[in-house]
């Protein structure tokens, strides 16, 4: 055994500094650990600061004493080449040890020790950890907002049913897949629609704007028998006159009538709320802002001028405004600009709102997939004889949306984020009324746990969403 | 010149669906408006607001016009903006490098930090913060101090204020070092790229600054004094801090959530900024001698800067954007004074709602104009 340097580690000496250093480790970390979970001070001997520091003193003592280089002992290289490089990180991962031990005892039992799930009034939540009994007694409120108890089965079986129906893309055989774009834009919206409309609602919820869907979806339906010739005219023109059309022929009464199932009550939209209003509007605007965003992002790479100043006109002047600015517009200012006896749900309202804004978004997004396309594909299509809408149909799109998957995600993750701003036209989903249930009289004092809830709700929610789209980014990479 | 009815018709038919739309909806804005009777005009801008704001940074009270109100809330708006974007770019940053550090457990802590941030709606986290956290902060008269200086209470933070003496001459004092710096900068360069000699720029700049301010203290009679909260009781159980500087609770909530929400954001450019230099740029430089530090100074650093400076625009847009979320815990700012308590008031919806977004956008324009001529100066110059 040669001389023993202590400034100095080595590995001749592997051994003693070994189990010197990782002793020396092990103890400031024990003295934390008792600390914070046994809220026992064995160094409370000593003067303030100095049994305050001696933890981050003894384990820097320690993490210098390991840090030998090529030690050949496999664990120890991996422990020094993870948190032990060097003096500076050495102290970060010793702080950062200590924080997270120093942190979890007070979580746990704010969350689940000393908190109360029990009974159903404020009475058991007396401790000092959370009160979950309020989470529970409101959880009816969270979910469905206003919504009549007696009802909410039909939200329950509307979603259940529109989930399983989204899930048909996985269950489809080849045979069946090329249809599936088609099911995906034109048909499955047009079923969600008719849950909503005929069930939830139960009533006349969206007036104008049920004219505006059934004409926009039986004109997208007859456009796909369009020569390619006529179809830019036809889609500018077509929606509009089948709008009017619908609505000075069928009348509001006669839609009513139409909306009602027999036995359902009509629940009005301002009783919805809770988390089911939040997935209600995520979904229409996904829906809504994506072609929107898909055209003018063909607008803004457009040939003609015009077309071109228009759509970066209207996507600049969406990305420059705050979205509370334009949900203020959406409910002050829009109803001045429409004819007095037109009436526009507050919801439906918001859902335009939300979309037109999220569609500049999503034009951009898209414009940078264009962009991406090498000229060549462009040229190789045109040279194959194809019109501009076979050309982005067949070849630009797939490929310019494959590249903007990421992107994509991440504007509906912001439309996701940015539902609870509907609070602004007065419309409640879960932020809102936990707004509401703090003021409750009965229920003051427990905020905390209700943001808490939320919160976890909303993270599963973005988290498993991000998640997805990196596996679909994965999917559909393909190598060129 | 040789115009095509192809050509025309769609560009035709396209503007006149949008002159129709917009014709359209001024008619019946008009229809509406006289059936109403309300006129349309921006004589209200100089009337009297007869209503108070909380938090203001000019004077400002009910006898003041309505554009007054409109000057507060928007320099509200810019004041929380700034402390927003500075917090957020120092904590983004420093997250951003975490993210690649070689210790599992500092990257680990930074990328739970980014998922765990940016992953919840920021109006929660206001709430949250407003509404939960800071209101279990002490009474005023329970606050312990803060460095003996300044205390942190449930009515917000009371910090000691500056009172200067002769502040313009440490003003222009400070001016000069920074032209100083701009000269020196320009000369040492042209001494680099004439004759190869180095300049130790950075020592002589942050001499500047430090000595020059300082000489305005010694000789040019600038003096400073603090101004140290003091408790003040109004009634039995109602207490107060007077003088100082004090930040009202939902300032604080608002910057402290905006700042940690758009960090995310940006540590995520910062990281995809650094990752997208190439490895062997890294080791082309190491290998013709420079230094680590010359090797980041003058190799990495300047090339993701390209990489980081357009996303990182385009969130500190966003910040300035989600600052009207103050209108949510009464913050007084642009949306919550200007588009909430005058459009009660005077019931102008179209021109107030208008005036709001027209700020806005005029702000988010001229933010990514400048950053846009930044992003060209700094680009590389392709042939």
């Amino acid at each position: 055994m040669s001389k023993i340097n202590f400034l100095k580690p080595d590995k001749s000496n592997l051994y003693t500094f070994l189990y010197l250093g990782s002793f020396l480790f092990f103890l400031s970390v024990l003295d934390v650990f008792l600390n914070s979970f046994f809220s026992l001070n064995i160094t409370g001997f000593l003067p303030d600061f100095l049994s305050f520091l001696l933890p981050l003193m003894i384990g820097f003592v320690g993490l210098y004493f390991i840090r030998i280089e090529l030690s050949g002992i496999k664990q120890l290289d991996l422990l020094n080449k993870h948190i032990n490089t060097n003096n500076f990180n050495a102290v970060l991962s010793l702080l950062i040890i200590f924080v997270i031990l120093k942190s979890t005892p007070p979580i746990l039992s704010w969350f689940f020790i000393d908190a109360s799930f029990a009974g159903d009034s404020k009475d058991v939540c007396t401790g000092t950890g959370a009160c979950w009994t309020y989470i529970k007694v409101w959880m009816r409120r969270f979910m469905y907002g206003m919504y009549p108890n007696g009802e909410q089965w039909r939200i329950n079986l509307s979603f259940i049913a529109l989930a399983l129906l989204g899930s048909v893309g996985y269950f489809a055989t080849d045979r069946f897949k090329k249809y599936l774009t088609l099911y995906y834009v034109v048909i499955y919206p047009f079923i969600a629609f008719l849950f909503i409309f005929f069930f939830i609602s139960g009533g006349p919820v969206f007036f104008d704007f049920s004219y505006g869907i059934i004409a926009a979806i039986l004109s997208i339906i007859i456009g796909f028998f369009i020569p390619s010739k006529f179809k830019f005219y036809y889609f500018l023109i077509v929606p509009f006159a089948l709008y009017i059309l619908l609505k000075y022929f069928i009348f509001y009464e006669e839609l009513i009538e139409l909306g009602k199932l027999d036995g359902l009550n009509w629940v009005e939209t301002g009783a919805w709320g809770g988390l089911s209003l939040t997935f209600i509007i995520s979904f229409f605007c996904l829906i809504f802002c994506f072609p929107i965003g898909m055209a003018f992002a063909l607008g803004r790479r457009s040939g003609f001028p015009l077309i071109r100043y228009i759509s970066i006109g209207f996507i600049e002047f969406w990305r420059g405004v705050p979205l509370i600015t334009v949900l203020f517009m959406s409910a002050v200012m829009f109803p001045m600009f429409l004819p007095a006896d037109f009436f526009i749900d507050k919801l439906v309202r918001c859902i335009i709102a939300i979309s037109l804004f999220e569609a500049a978004y999503v034009a951009e997004v898209i414009r940078g997939g264009l962009q991406a396309l090498p000229r060549g594909q462009y040229e190789a299509a045109k040279s194959l004889g194809m019109g501009y809408w076979r050309m982005h149909i067949f070849v630009i799109l797939p490929q310019a949306l494959k590249l903007v998957i990421p992107g994509i995600a991440n504007t509906f993750l912001a439309l996701v984020k940015d539902t609870p701003l509907i609070f602004v036209v007065g419309l409640l989903e879960i932020v809102g009324m936990l707004n509401l249930a703090k003021t409750n009289p009965e229920w003051l004092g427990f905020a905390m746990e209700g943001y808490v809830f939320a919160a976890i709700i909303f993270w599963i929610i973005c988290y498993a969403m991000s998640k997805y789209s990196y596996n679909l980014e994965q999917k559909y990479k393909t190598d060129r | 010149m040789n115009f095509k009815l192809k050509d025309i018709g769609p560009q035709l038919m396209t503007v006149i669906a949008v002159v129709l739309v917009f014709g359209f909806f001024t008619y019946n804005a008009q229809v509406n408006m006289e059936s109403r009777g309300i006129d349309f005009g921006y004589g209200f801008l100089s009337q009297e607001s007869s209503f108070d704001v909380q938090f203001s940074l000019i004077e400002y009270d009910g006898s003041h016009s309505y554009f007054r109100a409109y000057l507060v809330g928007l320099l509200n708006t810019i004041l929380v903006s700034v402390i927003g974007i500075i917090f957020a770019t120092i904590l983004g940053v420093i997250v951003g490098i975490a993210r690649l550090s070689p210790n599992y457990l500092i990257n680990q802590f930074a990328a739970f930090y980014v998922e765990f941030f940016r992953n919840i709606p920021l109006l929660l986290q206001i709430f949250f913060w407003y509404f939960a956290a800071l209101r279990a902060l002490p009474l005023p008269q329970d606050a312990e101090a803060m460095f003996g200086i300044s205390y942190l209470t449930i009515k917000g933070l009371y910090v000691p204020a500056f009172i200067w003496q002769n502040f313009n001459i440490f003003f222009y004092s400070i001016v000069a070092a920074i032209i100083a710096i701009i000269v020196i900068r320009h000369r040492a360069r042209k001494l680099q790229e004439t004759q190869g000699k180095q300049t130790p720029v950075l020592f002589i700049s942050i001499g500047l600054i430090f000595i020059l301010p300082l000489l305005s203290f010694l000789i040019g009679g600038v003096k400073l004094s603090f101004e140290i909260p003091v408790l003040k009781q109004l009634a039995t159980t109602s207490f107060i801090y007077e003088g100082g500087v004090s930040l009202p609770p939902e300032l604080i909530a608002l910057a402290l959530s905006l700042s940690l929400y758009t960090a995310t954001f940006i540590a995520e450019c910062v990281r995809a900024g650094i990752q997208g230099i190439g490895k062997g740029q890294k080791e082309a430089a190491a290998s013709i001698g420079l230094t680590p530090n010359q090797v980041l100074k003058l190799v990495v650093m300047p090339q993701a800067l390209r990489i980081i400076i357009p996303p990182t625009t385009n969130q500190y847009l966003n910040l300035t954007k989600n600052s009207s979320l103050a209108a949510a815990i009464a913050y007084p700012d642009l949306v919550l004074v200007f588009a909430g308590t005058a459009l009660m008031q005077t019931g102008k919806a179209i021109e107030i709602v208008s005036i709001t977004m027209f700020t806005y956008l005029s702000l988010s324009i001229s933010i990514s104009i400048f950053m846009n001529w930044y992003n060209n100066k700094i680009a590389i110059q392709e042939k």
